[in-house]
């Protein structure tokens, strides 16, 4: 997934820029009338460019999802701007934010939850085209089945229900109703981590292969550091609800500067290191 | 090493609307020795989860019918009676899943969610319960502030949810821990952390674990003993290091990475990093 930014020497320009962003979520103990606020993230400032990925990696409760929640709409942000190509996000009016989200999708961390429980799969995939009004039913079942082929799920399988699906099979399921709407910003909450390693390489060639023919900007929530170095262009840090380190991979994985980030390096160990130290 | 959990002939059918019926474990069976962790690994949908969900009795007859022996401390399990196989769910055998948001019980507080656990399997009074599950909670890394001890689910991280419920699977301190993809929304320091936790807990109450996780390097840290399935079956079978070295089987290296990934990942030497 490494294209643009070193082998271009023209300036890319900006897909999705955020400045500033900062979320707060108020919260009322039970049964009182006192409310107190508790920040999820401040201060953030991240620009995601076509065809390049940005990893997010921190610490549980840093406020990663909660800022991903943000970006892809789902949330409106206490601070900050958003920008999608110039056009100001955090200013428009209902009608059109329907338009701009189909331009931004999210694949959650738990697809379990994700999912109807109560549409077969090929439903769950085309009900995005169906809100968004696009085809005719039998064009958007059409579709629903190319993208569970290009995900790796048996399109015999279409009326499936989501419960019938392993946990691995139904990230798929969610990774395709993602796709339906052709978006530019793909934003993937820990879609590893409930698959095997097989998978694992599937879904990254799967989605390395959709951002060079697509031209999609990811913003790639992760923690397995190991599959960041080879996913990522750049590499953002969180901690304590703020951006502490950003760089190019190789660079941060060379010289991390921040103390956190090099524990959370030093902690990465192969099987090999492991077995040593077990066995001595 | 006594044994604790032996597992014969396990078949785990699931029942079709049609009135098929779907095999999702053919013929599994395995030892689980008192204090071992044993791990399981294999692609998705091949039927870890069934396994786990199999052995504590935890499929219902209408969803799945399971046949086999599943023999823990000498008893038999599979035909057991709800009421003796509920004492020991939670008390003998504890259980983790992948899914932390969906194991604990969006309407009651941290605390209160792992004293009630306590509570159903001990004479305590509420006041104890509460102080055990301030311990447990304490134990698996969770500050021990109010605003963690008094959230609802809904409060805390993804992270923050594994560790209470994982908290509620050692109150009983149980003999075995069921532990489905325990580490899986963790980072990469919690989840050292936490592995670092089990491995404690082990040695300290020589609890025995059967670990399903599809990272390697989660198995490496924790397993003694390694069991791979694919599509139902047990494939291979043996001790941790012995399989990462010289698997047999082709699924074996694939969950492994032994060949591809580590050139793969080469392009990074972490442990020059320090």
């Amino acid at each position: 997934m490494t294209s643009g930014l070193e082998s271009n020497a023209k300036p890319i320009e900006p897909l999705l820029r955020v400045r500033g962003l900062g979320q707060q979520y108020i919260q009322r103990r039970a049964f009182s009338r006192t409310k107190f606020c508790v920040g999820a993230f401040e201060d953030v400032d991240l620009t995601l460019f076509s065809g390049q990925t940005l990893a997010l990696v921190g610490e549980s409760g840093a406020g990663k999802s909660s800022l991903a929640r943000c970006m892809a709409l789902l949330e409106r942000p206490s601070a900050g701007t958003m920008e999608l190509e110039g056009e100001n996000l955090l200013t428009l009016d209902r009608k059109s934010l329907f338009r701009i989200r189909r331009r931004i999708q999210m694949i959650f961390q738990d697809p379990a939850s994700a999912l109807n429980p109560g549409l077969p799969a090929c439903e769950i995939i085309a009900e995005p085209l169906a809100i968004q009004g696009e085809g005719t039913r039998l064009q958007r079942r059409e579709r629903a089945r190319q993208l569970m082929e290009q995900v790796g799920l048996d399109v015999r399988w279409e009326r499936k229900l989501p419960f019938e699906f392993s946990g691995g099979q139904r990230q798929r399921l969610a990774i395709a109703r993602a796709l339906a709407l052709r978006p530019s910003v793909l934003i993937l909450d820990e879609v590893l981590s409930n698959l095997d390693a097989p998978n694992q390489d599937l879904i990254l060639k799967l989605l390395a292969e959709l951002q060079s023919s697509h031209a999609l900007a990811y913003l790639h929530i992760s923690h397995d550091l190991r599959l960041v170095s080879q996913f990522a262009d750049e590499v953002a840090v969180m901690y304590q609800g703020k951006i502490i380190e950003q760089k190019r991979t190789r660079e941060l994985f060379a010289s991390p500067s921040h103390f956190y980030t090099q524990q959370l390096l030093a902690s990465v160990r192969s099987v090999e290191s492991i077995l040593l130290e077990r066995s001595a | 090493m006594p044994t604790l959990l032996a597992v014969a002939n396990l078949n785990v059918r699931y029942r079709c609307p049609d009135a098929s019926e779907q095999v999702a474990v053919g013929g599994a069976s395995f030892e689980i020795g008192s204090g071992e962790v044993l791990g399981l690994m294999g692609e998705s949908g091949c039927g870890k989860t069934s396994i786990a969900l199999a052995l504590p009795g935890l499929l219902s007859k209408e969803q799945a019918r399971v046949t086999g022996s599943v023999q823990f401390l000498g008893k038999e399990l599979l035909t057991m009676e709800p009421g003796a196989l509920r004492a020991i769910r939670g008390a003998g055998i504890a259980m983790v899943f992948q899914e932390p948001g969906m194991a604990l019980s969006p309407v009651m507080r941290a605390i209160d969610q792992v004293a009630e656990v306590i509570h159903a399997h001990t004479d305590l009074k509420w006041d104890e319960c509460c102080a055990g599950a301030q311990r447990a909670l304490s134990r698996v890394g969770l500050p021990n502030t109010q605003r963690i001890l008094s959230a609802y689910p809904h409060q805390l991280s993804g992270g923050q949810l594994q560790r209470v419920a994982l908290a509620q699977a050692l109150a009983c301190k149980p003999a075995l821990l069921i532990a489905d993809e325990p580490t899986a929304s963790l980072d990469a320091r919690s989840q050292n952390e936490l592995l670092a936790l089990l491995r404690e807990l082990q040695r300290e109450s020589g609890i025995s674990i059967l670990l399903i996780s599809h990272s390697p390097e989660v198995q490496a840290r924790l397993a003694d003993r390694l069991m791979v399935m694919d599509k139902g079956r047990i494939v291979e079978q043996g001790a941790f290091a012995d399989l990462y070295r010289n698997p047999s089987d082709t699924c074996t290296k694939a969950m492994l990475r032994t060949s591809a990934h580590a050139n793969a990942a080469a392009n990074f030497d972490f442990e020059m990093v320090t």
